[in-house]
This record gives C-alpha cells, sequence and structure tokens, in this order.
C-alpha cells in the first residue's frame, strides 16, 4: 500500500510537467489554431537557457526560471512574425508541418553542437536533500516541481480566463476581425499568446534541468505524450489540459506499479478510447 | 601438328585459369561500412566517432598507398532492428560492402548477425553487448569484438558480490541486451552465493525513472542492478541521487558504463562507480598516443570510447589479414577463417586471440570513478582497480553452446 502512495506521488510529479506543456500547447492551440510541433524543441531550449545561464554567465536557477522562459519566448515571438503569421487563416496541416519542420531544424543544430549524452545541471542548493514523509523519500525539489507548475497552471488559467486581457484574447481569435474594428492591436495578441505559450514550454524545460539530463532530444521523447494529452484534455480547452495533465500523470504512474512494460503505450490506449467515445476531448469544444 | 595443337591448347588452358586464378585472389578493393547509432542514445559512444576511427584505421594502414581501392560509408540504424536489416541489404546487395563494423545495439546486433550469416558478409561486432553473438547465435562470419555481457556480468558482478553485495535488484531495459545482461548477472551472482530479490523492466530510452527506483528501493536489495545502457543509465544515476538511495545504504552497480557516460555525469555525481572496460584512453602509452590523435579530430575534443576504439582495432586486423591473404577474395567465411587463424596485436588492446566461437579476448579491467578532488583534468576519469586476464575474463569455451566449437 505504501509503495502505491509513493507511485501516485510519483505520477503527480510527471504529470505537472505534463500539465505545463499541454497547457502552453492548448493555449496556443486555443488562441492561434496551431498546432505547434516545436513545442518540445522550446521546451529543450529552455533547459539549455538554463544551462547556458549557469555556464556561461554564473547566473542560478532562481534567475533562469525568469530569463530563460522570457528570451525563449521571445525567440518565440520572433517565429511567430517571421514566419508562422503567413499561415493564419489556412488549414490546421500547414501550422503543424511548419512548426514539426522548425522542431527538427532546432535539434538537429543543438545535436550537432552537443551530442546526445546530455549536460549536467544541478539541483539548487536551497532545493536539495528530501523529506522522509513515512511511505516514501520524497526529494524536495520534486515536490516543489508540483507546487510550482501547479501554480502557474492557475496563474495562466485565470490571467486567459477572468481577466480582461484574455478576453480580448479569446475574443481576438473567434472573430478577429471584429476585434480589430474596436481597436485592438490583434497580430500584436497573436504574438504575445504564441509567446506565452513558448515560455510556458521553457519553464517546464527549466525545471525538468535539474532532474533529467539536458539533452538535445528530450522534447522530442516528451512532445508524443503531451500531445495525447492535450487530445484527451480536449484541444482548447485550458483546464481541460490542466487536469489531464496531472490525471495522466498518476494513471501512468500507476501503469509503471503494475505493469512496467507498458508505461510507455498506456496514455495512447487511452487517447484512442477517449478519441472513439468523444472526438472532442473529454472538455474540448469540437474544432 | 597435332600434339602441338593439343600442346599450345592445354597451355592455353593452364595460362587462362592461371589468370583467372589471379585475378580472382588479386582484386584489391574494400568496402567498410560502419551501421551505428548517429541520433539517439548511444550515439556518443558510437556514432560520429566509430565512423572517425574507422577512418584512422584507413589511413593508419596504408593499403592505399599500396594500390588498394578503400571506401568508407556509415549508415544511421536509429536503434531499431528492422531499419538496421534494411540498411544491411543493400549495402550488401547494391554498395557492394565487405564488411560490417561498430553494429551497436543487441537487438540490431543479432539481425545483422542473421543477415550477413544469409549473405556470406562480415560483421566485427564492437557495440552490442549481448553474449548470445558467440554463443547460442554464433555464425562463421561474426567476430565479437570488444566486450560482452558475460565478461561485464563476470568481471563486475563477482566484484561487488565479494565486496558484500548479496542481494540485488535489477533495472533492466525492455530489450534484448537488458535481458541477456540480467540473465547474466543473476547467474554470477546465484553461483557466488548471492540472491536476486527483484527485477523490473523499463522502456528503452525513458527518460523518468522515479517509478522503477522506488520499487528497487522498496526492495530494500544491497545492490541495485542497471542493466541498461548510455542514456538510460545516466538517468538512472541522475535520479537515484535525488532520491536518496545510496545515502540510505544501497549500492548502484552499473553493469554497463562508457567515458562517454561519465563526462556527461560529471565527477561529483559518478563518483565511486565500479565498472568493467577493456579500454580506456590513460591505460598506457599506446591508449594515450591513439586516443590524442582521436580528440584531435572528434567533436569536443572527446576520448575514445571502446566500442570506437574497437573500431580501429578490428579493421587493423582485417586489413592484417587481406594484406597476408594477397587480396579480397569477397567471401565472408574465408576471411574470417583467415582472421581468426593470426593472433590479434594493436597499441590500443594489446596482445589477444579469435576464438572459433568468433570471440576475440584481451584482459577485462576493473575500473572505478574518481573523486573530483583526484582527477587532474577533463576525461581524467578512471582508476584501474583489477584485471581479469583474458583467458578467465570471457565464457569458457567449455560452457559454450556455439555449434562452432568442437568440444
Amino acid at each position: 500500500m505504501q509503495a502505491l502512495y509513493a507511485q501516485l506521488l510519483v505520477g503527480l510529479i510527471n504529470g505537472s510537467f505534463y500539465a505545463l506543456l499541454s497547457l502552453g500547447l492548448a493555449v496556443i492551440f486555443g488562441m492561434l489554431n496551431i498546432i505547434n510541433f516545436a513545442h518540445g524543441a522550446l521546451y529543450m531550449m529552455g533547459a539549455f537557457c538554463a544551462y547556458f545561464l549557469l555556464d556561461l554567465a554564473g547566473i542560478g536557477y532562481w534567475w533562469a526560471l525568469i530569463i530563460a522562459p522570457i528570451a525563449v519566448g521571445i525567440f518565440g515571438m520572433i517565429l511567430e512574425r517571421t514566419l508562422l503569421q503567413w499561415l493564419s487563416g489556412l488549414d490546421h496541416l500547414y501550422g503543424l508541418l511548419l512548426t514539426f519542420g522548425i522542431a527538427l531544424i532546432v535539434q538537429g543544430i543543438f545535436q550537432n553542437y552537443f551530442g546526445s549524452s546530455g549536460l549536467p545541471y544541478a539541483i539548487p542548493d536551497e532545493l536539495k536533500g528530501g523529506m522522509n514523509l513515512g511511505f516514501m523519500f520524497l526529494p524536495i525539489y520534486r515536490g516543489w516541481v508540483v507546487v510550482f507548475s501547479l501554480v502557474i497552471c492557475l496563474i495562466t488559467w485565470y490571467l486567459i480566463e477572468r481577466t480582461r486581457l484574455g478576453a480580448y484574447l479569446r475574443a481576438a481569435t473567434e472573430n478577429p476581425t471584429l476585434v480589430r474594428a474596436f481597436g485592438i492591436n490583434v497580430p500584436r495578441m497573436i504574438t504575445l499568446t504564441y509567446g506565452l505559450g513558448v515560455g510556458l514550454a521553457a519553464l517546464a524545460g527549466v525545471l525538468s534541468a535539474p532532474i533529467n539530463q539536458v539533452r538535445p532530444l528530450m522534447g522530442a521523447d516528451l512532445i508524443i505524450v503531451v500531445f495525447a494529452v492535450v487530445v484527451i484534455g480536449g484541444m482548447g480547452s485550458i483546464m481541460g489540459s490542466i487536469i489531464t495533465g496531472f490525471a495522466l500523470g498518476v494513471i501512468e504512474g500507476l501503469t509503471k506499479y503494475f505493469y512496467p512494460e507498458a508505461s510507455n503505450t498506456v496514455v495512447f490506449v487511452l487517447m484512442v478510447l477517449v478519441l472513439l467515445v468523444k472526438p472532442s476531448g473529454l472538455t474540448g469544444r469540437t474544432i | 601438328m597435332k600434339t602441338t595443337n593439343i600442346a599450345s591448347l592445354l597451355l592455353g588452358i593452364a595460362l587462362g585459369l592461371f589468370a583467372g586464378g589471379l585475378a580472382l585472389a588479386q582484386d584489391k578493393t574494400v568496402k567498410v561500412g560502419v551501421l551505428t547509432d548517429n541520433s539517439g542514445l548511444y550515439s556518443d559512444l558510437g556514432g560520429a566517432g566509430s565512423t572517425l576511427a574507422a577512418q584512422m584505421a584507413i589511413e593508419d594502414f596504408g593499403l592505399v598507398a599500396k594500390g588498394w581501392k578503400i571506401d568508407l560509408i556509415s549508415a544511421d540504424h536509429q536503434n531499431k532492428p528492422d531499419i538496421g536489416t534494411n540498411i544491411g541489404r543493400q549495402w550488401i546487395d547494391v554498395e557492394k560492402v565487405d564488411i560490417f563494423m561498430d553494429v551497436l545495439n543487441s537487438g540490431v546486433a543479432l539481425a545483422v548477425n542473421n543477415l550477413v550469416k544469409e549473405k556470406n558478409s562480415i560483421m566485427i561486432n564492437t557495440g552490442a553487448a549481448t553474449s548470445d553473438l558467440t554463443n547460442a547465435q554464433c555464425s562463421a562470419n561474426t567476430i565479437h569484438w570488444v566486450y560482452d555481457t558475460y565478461m561485464l556480468a563476470n568481471s563486475t558482478g563477482q566484484a561487488l558480490v565479494k565486496a558484500g553485495g548479496d542481494t540485488w535488484f535489477f533495472l533492466t531495459a525492455d530489450y534484448a541486451f537488458g535481458a541477456a545482461l540480467e540473465r547474466d548477472t543473476t547467474a554470477v551472482v546465484v553461483k557466488a552465493g548471492g540472491k536476486v530479490i527483484g527485477s523490473v523492466k523499463h522502456p528503452l530510452n525513458t527518460a523518468d525513472f522515479s517509478s522503477f527506483l522506488l520499487q528497487a528501493q522498496a526492495s530494500k536489495a544491497k545492490i541495485i542492478g542497471m542493466a541498461n545502457a548510455g542514456g538510460d543509465t545516466t538517468n538512472t544515476i541522475k535520479q537515484a541521487a535525488e532520491f536518496g538511495i545510496v545515502a540510505g545504504g544501497q549500492k548502484l552497480a552499473g553493469l554497463l558504463l562508457f567515458i562517454t557516460d561519465v563526462h556527461s555525469l560529471g565527477l561529483k555525481v559518478a563518483q565511486g562507480l565500479n565498472f568493467t572496460e577493456t579500454f580506456y584512453w590513460d591505460l598506457n602509452d599506446g591508449t594515450r598516443a591513439f586516443s590524442a590523435r582521436f580528440s584531435e579530430r572528434a567533436k569536443s575534443k572527446a576520448r575514445p570510447s571502446m566500442v570506437q576504439a574497437g573500431v580501429y582495432s578490428g579493421l587493423i586486423h582485417y586489413f592484417k589479414t587481406l594484406e597476408a591473404m594477397g587480396g579480397n577474395p569477397h567471401d565472408g567465411a574465408k576471411v574470417v577463417a583467415k582472421m581468426k587463424e593470426m593472433p590479434t596485436d594493436d597499441p590500443l588492446f594489446g596482445k589477444g586471440s579469435i576464438r572459433a566461437d568468433g570471440r576475440k579476448i584481451h584482459p577485462a579491467y576493473l575500473f572505478e570513478v574518481k573523486k573530483p578532488e583526484e582527477s587532474k583534468g577533463p576525461w581524467d576519469y578512471y582508476k584501474l582497480v583489477g584485471t581479469t586476464p583474458a583467458e578467465q575474463a570471457f565464457r569458457p569455451l567449455s560452457e559454450s553452446s556455439c555449434p562452432l566449437v568442437k568440444k
């Protein structure tokens, strides 16, 4: 029984990464109707940014949490301005192909310079060590990951669903012409939104740098699962992705306990089941 | 008239046969293929470095200057046996490749082993671990060059059990290599008086080991044996530190580690780990000289792993054999038989030999990773703790189930 609680907690930790990443994806898809396949590569860039900040400038983890998302977010906004804006209004497939190509290029460049073994990034001293919870030894850093992701997810949800800025964003994607007529700078909103989604991915990257090796392919492995999460949760639903992210992390954790050989595939099996029953996802609106 | 005609006819036939025979043996073209993982979790211990090692072997042996034509091609099998076999088939049928080098990843290696046997080509496998290549799956066309799971289990496993680690829990990569390593190490542990109290299989290329590590921790085994390699092992070690596994009294056993793994972990995390390799760049003058030349041309000035060193060593022996035969007969089994006749000798692995089952034997070295303060510079990571002589390091022929071994 104790082991089960431990696995549930571990699943929750993984779920927080899924939640953060699928949140970024859901924001980008919900607001911009772009299927952002470059998300994994941007997550990786966030982790590498944290590594460079430490290695080249001596800037530690806490500053990296703020600087890396902003830096990668700016890169994302440049991408949007130069490449993605030409695809607005076209079929989803174009956005998918373009972002997939961007992902391959970015990953290829990083792989060329950094190989595949990965670079070390230490857990910050304040978060080292662990607590003995009785049923398991919880590393403090992992507990921090869960709490921090939860806070960020809720802030983002609040920003989009409850503030005026969020209202403008949602309106701009539903009917850009009308919103433009009201004098709101729609292209700028879209760029900022993409930057926000990218920033969330980069933040997830910084969070994961101390516990996973910083490798060029770290995003590629994760992005497929995250897409499954977004599909299950409902493309475009913010709260749906957050809840599904955490829930799927827990389900994957349980699978690793009962039948580990299936742990890679359980999310996709679930995705197939959900799509058969409710194609728009558990909480999504129909595309 | 008649006798002169017959005589000239006979002479003509004799000359024709002689010239034809000469033409066959005098073919001085060789095509070398390096089939490896160029982009995935094993690409640092093999990959572009293996291709570089092959290039250096071609340059160093100097057959091109003696009029031979030697080509080198390489490809990425992406750790998938079906892609590996497709590339292999195309290489043999279309590109006319004579010899396969590296072929890391046991799943791919076993698949290519069958292909090479079917097409009478040659494979000098320097990268894969499974001891099946010279046991049940042995073939007259394959030589297993650098290391295998039996040697790893025998060296590391025995040393750890002797030091007091008598209960084991395995973290196994769920494919041919992990299964072979777990099987061979279990045999060694049980024979030495220890017990295996549990194991868990994880998919290849797993990023998060927290769930599996928790199970290992709950088992309270003294030794957690990592039957995985490359990126999987480094992730396990890194995450084990977080969960206080070593602090809690359990020991991590790196059953297969390469210097590239230690480099990416850093000495602070990797210090104290014990594992076995058959090549280290700083072992002696011969290895140092080769490694200095290698690292000048390698990406990020890396030192060679034992897989890459094996590619160089294997090719040198192959060229030596071809030169002794006077040409390339393009007959895999024939060349391999000749390679087994000749003893091996190069500055990297020293003196050794190739047995009837295709196993090359040389000493196995037990290393321990230095503490950060003991290291004098980048890549200065190992101290030598023990040596197993060549005759004892690998599976004895008496225990072999290879049909090529005459009992």
